[in-house]
């Protein structure tokens, strides 16, 4: 049994439907946030090709992300950063047999529609592409196809929820090859959920009412979320991570899983990073074995990192808003 | 028989809901027993049954060749454990498996169900479905079958008994002290699979 709290009753993306005459369903919260509980305690890769896509299923990555170009390298670019190619993430597809994901631009439902045509198993509304609607996310509940969102607290990921993700990331700075803004993401969303728990234990409903407003979230969202004590979809970390050891620490702060952009790619050993990530994400709780993993790696080698402080982009905060 | 001990084979996958659900099985049959995580060898050694839950099974083949603890699962089954795969359990129990679109895999396996399995054999997440199924063969219907990304088995050898079919496909079987599905009942809150495992791991 996993939690289905927020669902939506009678949402578009459900399908009804037969495989020859025997009546199915398509697109229902158990199967979307379904998928995302098959994917715990594993290692989703950022990839711009075939090749890399590759390395990281032969590496023992859970899933990989389709981008046209690495969160790193989207920060040089500059302009205006959209979805992948179409034809790059279909070849990737027919090559491995791990699902795969893809970014669209916060808000733009066409570029979501097209991915969701081209059959990825997972859409991931991001804020390393340039967002095409600054006041609205994507409503969720009209896709068949799950959604990934990110979330910098407990409010940002309830919201994001209740407009149909089935799955939540922090935000991290990605591209930055530094994990200090995911820690902090995750760390507060912790401590939300402790407090909104604490007043649920206490039976003060008023004050749940009151979190409530101050998320911008249904009533009835806290009390479930508040009930269960932890996010209600699976929870994976994202931004900044780089190394083994970066991966361990975060899955000891709760998270369900490991999301890695440019911190494999952008390294001089992918290859061997790559695996090393994906061990220490398994056995985070064996600190021989992350430091097995950290033997693997070269820091020589580690993305250099940026000093979040003095950005000009902070991607994270596109679409926090709303 | 004392209390039970029962493992979830915990590299990758949906670990938590697979406990929670054997919990409950434990609960509404009165049995006595422990639900653990499992990740390494010596933790195999102690088990009376196993679960090896959803997730991706060629992660889950590779890092549990890692640890050495597939090579001990292996002769544990062998020598008479009862054993459920769910998904990726069931992809990894198998002696054979090729991808839908892909093809023949290279992925490590336990090599021990005498069946073929086509991974993904219902297509990409989106034609992921819900479908009442029946397995009748050990007296369980009515039951809401979840399968994600499922895959599906298309051939089975002599030993093999047909546990359920959803249209003409096979997606779940049973042979001996191996009980394997497609879909993923720990996603329901009907725990009578899980029960009828408990069952088995009782009476082995």
């Amino acid at each position: 049994m996993i939690p289905l709290c927020g669902d939506l009753a009678n949402a578009k993306g459900v399908v009804k439907e037969k495989i020859e005459s025997q009546p199915i369903v398509r697109g229902s919260s158990t199967l979307k946030r379904g998928f995302a509980h098959m994917l715990k305690n594993g290692v989703v890769m950022d990839v711009t090709t075939v090749e890399q896509a590759q390395i990281a299923e032969d590496a023992g990555a859970v899933s990989v992300m389709v981008l046209d170009k690495l969160p790193s390298d989207v920060r040089k670019a500059g302009g205006v950063a959209r979805t992948a190619s179409v034809r790059i993430i279909q070849d990737i597809m027919d090559t491995i047999t791990i699902p795969v994901m893809a970014k669209c631009r916060i808000g733009h439902v066409y570029e979501a529609r097209v991915l969701e045509e081209t059959d990825v198993d997972m859409i991931d509304e991001s804020e390393v592409l340039t967002p095409a609607d600054e006041n609205h996310h994507i409503w969720k509940w009209d896709f068949t196809t799950p959604f990934i969102n990110g979330a910098r607290s407990l409010a940002e990921a309830l919201r994001r929820i209740e407009e149909g993700a089935a799955m939540i990331r922090t935000k991290g700075e990605p591209g930055t090859g530094n994990v200090a803004e995911a820690v902090l993401h995750i760390k507060k969303l912790n401590d939300e959920l402790r407090t909104i728990k604490s007043i649920y234990n206490s039976g003060d409903n008023q004050d749940l009412v009151k979190m409530a407003r101050e998320f911008r979230v249904s009533y009835d969202i806290v009390k479930e979320t508040a009930e269960i004590g932890r996010l209600p979809v699976v929870n994976f970390a994202a931004g900044g991570i780089s190394t083994p050891a970066d991966a361990a620490y975060l899955m000891s702060l709760g998270c369900d899983g490991i999301f890695v952009g440019s911190g494999i790619f952008k390294a001089g050993d992918a290859k061997e990073r790559a695996h090393a990530v994906v061990l220490a994400t398994t056995f985070w709780e064996d600190p021989d074995k992350v430091k097995e993993a950290q033997k693997m790696i070269d820091e020589r080698q580690s993305i250099l990192g940026l000093d979040v402080k003095e950005l000009e982009l902070r991607m994270q905060e596109r679409g926090s808003t709303a | 028989m004392s209390e039970l001990n029962i493992g979830v084979l915990s590299v990758q996958g949906d670990v938590a809901e697979n406990i929670a659900s054997t919990k409950a099985a434990l609960h509404e049959l009165g049995i006595n027993g422990n639900v653990t995580n499992v990740k390494t060898r010596d933790q195999v050694s102690e088990l009376d049954g196993l679960i090896i839950p959803g997730g991706e099974s060629t992660m889950i083949g590779q890092l549990s060749l890692v640890n050495g603890s597939l090579k001990k699962i292996k002769k544990k089954i062998e020598a008479g454990m009862p054993v459920l795969g769910i998904c990726a359990g069931l992809i990894l129990l198998s002696k054979k498996v090729k991808d839908r679109v892909v093809g023949e895999t290279q992925q490590p396996l336990l090599d021990l169900l005498d069946v073929q399995v086509e991974r993904n054999s219902f297509g990409r997440q989106h034609d992921s479905f819900e479908a009442e199924i029946s397995m009748e063969p050990i007296q369980i219907s009515n039951f809401s079958g979840v399968f994600i990304r499922a895959p599906s088995i298309e051939e089975i050898g002599k030993g093999v008994e047909v546990i359920s079919k959803f249209n003409e496909k096979i997606v779940a079987v049973k042979q001996g002290n191996i009980l394997a599905t497609a879909f993923h009942p720990e996603l329901t809150s009907d725990v009578s699979l899980h029960k009828y495992f408990l069952q088995m791991i009782k009476n082995s």
